[in-house]
């Protein structure tokens, strides 16, 4: 059986079940309790749970998901919520020198299971400094998973994995996505991190996104199929550990590809799926795989230039024209 | 400006009566105090030899002169607390109770060291000891002794249904205090009421940086501390005795509130900041001062005075510590290499997957953990 919710209660569901199911649990992270959460993700959880395990914290996000490292190497599990991913930039720190390398550099001694979560990406006009998407910055950084879900179901099977997870996770979410509806299974279940998603199928050209974008190429794909041209779709679901397997196996039916990828071109996620396909398709690629991303400047204000600015779906389906030779 | 500190770092008012508890203890125990700091003392003369002769490799700071800190506040806690430092962590691993063989063996990157040779002199990790590492930033180890506070009340509370029982100290240099982490970390200390103690080992020096250079307040760091609504002291870092006396009232006093508490220990490293620092910031003069307060010098006095050890017995602890280094240095010596087959890939992520192995636990955890057991 399914309901459809959205997207925020997707992930409120998944933080209170495990709550409920493990005390080692908690959420801490700025505006979380008394204000029911800065994007409503976390309504209702004081109530619940109380002062002890929803925690307000000041707007010191170093110190924070510092405290929150030392608590998880203790063994519990905290989750920190950032209201914006553009805000863990003060806390680079913490998140990247302590959380990801705790393991390694204590020998085996101390692991680090954290969920660290929030907004990623453009939200709405928000300008440069809160549009950030973090995934080409900290993905490069070995230790950690990434997760970056584009719907409700995912968000919160994905989420549940997550704080299971013995390892540190960074969580992906989108401003824009929080208030989508679609389908959520009622009875509990979990979605494994590592694990993409064949959204459409299709047998002319692989569309390859995580996030948000997947719905940019969702729609994209729905003009391209008016235009003749059939486009499989993969949700990515996680950057790492990443999936190249069913991305590779689309792509010698399709022997296209595009990934869209919502961070900048250079250095980016979308360039390592890019070298990735390349060398286990080298015989099956009809054409170089072909990139859409943020374009290469700071995200701007004015509205026309921030939708410009994105990989919507007018330019994805100018890159798989190109890349199919329908341009 | 002046780019020494000068001579009066330690002159400050101790409370009155001085050693009051100490005067109380054992004969036993002031011992083993000498012991602990004569085994740091001797560790760390043969690890700069070990440096010099590149047995050790990297980044490497010794402990000499600071030794009564980490020996005296470690003795006020219970082994359930957690201990966390910075770089300068050699002394609090072995004053925690880590058998020098896993620390040497670590230094020397070598399998049998406590983080597998993973980590090197800066990162030193006990779990068994609860010694949660040895951080290479300065300051990073500030939220995570607000965390590891956080957490043993968590645990204390939440999950046991008790009351908070364990204190946390988190040691810090005086080049910390003016990193951005050290303040968030005391304001949530603070607002959140964690049990945790802030030792900040002022040795006068950031790396080559006089602490009036770098820090305002330089005379009255505390007052940094009480901004923040934590309770703060400073004590007399280099005598055992003293730190003792003053550290396990506070630390009973924390665990008993639940409250943070801020110290300011005055010490004086003997040496430089790394194994590459040739000290010309400060003159020969003002070392010599503060040598002439030697920590070790000052306990073993007062035990000979109290007819406790003379002079045989000391000559004989002298030995039975060189002894014991330099089984450390040869048991490291003779701890193989970590393979990159086997560990490279290892202890990566907890789970294995793609490239990574899944984590082990490090020899030393095998070998001690019938022996002590984790009371925490």
């Amino acid at each position: 059986m399914t309901r459809t919710i959205e997207y925020r209660d997707a992930l409120n569901e998944a933080m209170s079940e495990e709550m409920r199911r493990d005390e080692r649990v908690f959420l801490l992270g700025e505006e979380v309790a008394e204000y029911d959460g800065a994007y409503k993700v976390s309504r209702g959880m004081l109530q619940e749970f109380g002062p002890k395990r929803v925690v307000d914290t000041p707007i010191s996000e170093s110190g924070f998901s510092g405290m929150a490292i030392g608590a998880a190497m203790l063994g519990l599990r905290p989750i920190v919520e950032f209201m914006s991913w553009s805000f863990s930039l003060v806390a680079a720190d913490p998140i990247l020198n302590n959380a990801p390398k705790m393991l390694y550099m204590s020998g085996g001694q101390f692991g680090c299971p954290i969920v660290i979560r929030g907004n990623d990406g453009a939200g709405g006009q928000l300008g440069s400094t809160h549009s950030w998407c973090v995934e080409g910055l900290y993905a490069n950084v070995p230790g950690m998973k990434m997760v970056i879900p584009a719907f409700p179901a995912d968000a919160k099977g994905l989420l549940k994995s997550a704080i299971r997870d013995d390892d540190p996770v960074f969580f992906l979410e989108s401003e824009r996505l929080l208030a989508y509806k679609d389908e959520v299974p009622e009875e509990e279940y979990l979605i494994p991190i590592g694990k993409a998603l064949v959204r459409r199928p299709g047998t002319d050209c692989t569309l390859v996104s995580f996030g948000r974008p997947v719905h940019f190429c969702l729609e994209a794909a729905e003009e391209l199929a008016r235009e003749g041209i059939s486009c499989e779709v993969i949700d990515g679901r996680t950057i790492r550990p990443l999936d190249i397997d069913t991305i590779v196996q689309s792509v010698k039916k399709t022997n296209y590809c595009v990934v869209v990828d919502q961070s900048w071109p250079f250095a980016s996620p979308g360039a390592e799926i890019a070298a990735q396909v390349h060398a286990a398709c080298f015989d099956d690629l009809d054409n170089a795989v072909g990139r859409v991303h943020s374009a290469d400047v700071p995200t701007p204000y004015a509205s026309e230039l921030e939708q410009e600015y994105l990989p919507n779906a007018r330019r994805i389906c100018e890159a798989v024209r190109a890349t199919t030779y329908n341009a | 400006m002046q780019t020494a500190i000068g001579t009066d770092h330690l002159d400050f008012s101790v409370p009155e009566p001085r050693n009051a508890l100490t005067s109380k203890l054992g004969s036993d125990t002031t011992t083993s105090w000498l012991r602990d700091m004569m085994l740091i003392r001797e560790f760390e003369v043969r690890t700069m030899q070990a440096y010099q002769d590149r047995k050790i490799g990297g980044f490497c700071h010794v402990y000499i002169g600071q030794e009564a800190v980490a020996v005296g506040t470690i003795a006020a806690l219970e082994k359930k607390d957690p201990l966390v430092t910075a770089y300068r962590d050699h002394g609090h691993a072995l004053a925690r109770g880590m058998d020098p063989k896993y620390c040497m063996a670590e230094m020397y990157g070598r399998i049998g060291g406590c983080a597998k040779g993973k980590g090197g002199s800066m990162h030193m990790f006990d779990r068994i000891n609860n010694l949660y590492g040895g951080h290479g930033i300065v300051g990073a180890q500030t939220p995570l002794g607000a965390g590891l506070a956080f957490g043993t009340k968590y645990i204390d509370e939440v999950i046991e249904k008790g009351r908070s029982n364990r204190v946390t100290l988190c040691f810090l240099g005086d080049g910390a205090l003016n990193q951005g982490a050290f303040h968030e970390a005391l304001n949530l200390a603070g607002l959140l009421e964690l049990p945790v103690i802030y030792i900040v080992e002022n040795n006068g020096y950031s790396m080559g940086t006089a602490i009036h250079r770098g820090t305002t307040m330089a005379d009255s760091i505390c007052e940094k501390a009480r901004g923040y609504g934590i309770r703060a002291c400073e004590i007399d870092g280099m005598d055992v005795l003293n730190v003792y006396d003053a550290m396990k009232p506070l630390v009973d006093e924390v665990r008993e509130t639940g409250r943070p508490a801020f110290v300011d220990m005055r010490t004086y490293r003997f040496k430089g900041h790394s194994m590459s620092d040739p000290r010309k910031y400060r003159p020969r003069e003002e070392e010599e001062v503060y040598e002439s307060g030697d920590p070790i010098a000052k306990l073993r006095d007062t035990l000979m005075s109290q007819g406790a050890i003379d002079d045989a017995g000391f000559k004989a602890l002298g030995k039975e510590i060189r002894l014991e280094v330099r089984d450390a240095m040869k048991w490291a010596e003779a701890s193989p290499a970590p393979t990159p087959e086997e560990e490279l890939y290892r202890d990566v992520y907890v789970e294995a997957w793609g490239p990574y192995t899944g984590t082990t636990e490090p020899q030393m955890i095998k070998e001690c953990e019938g022996t002590h057991g984790q009371d925490g």
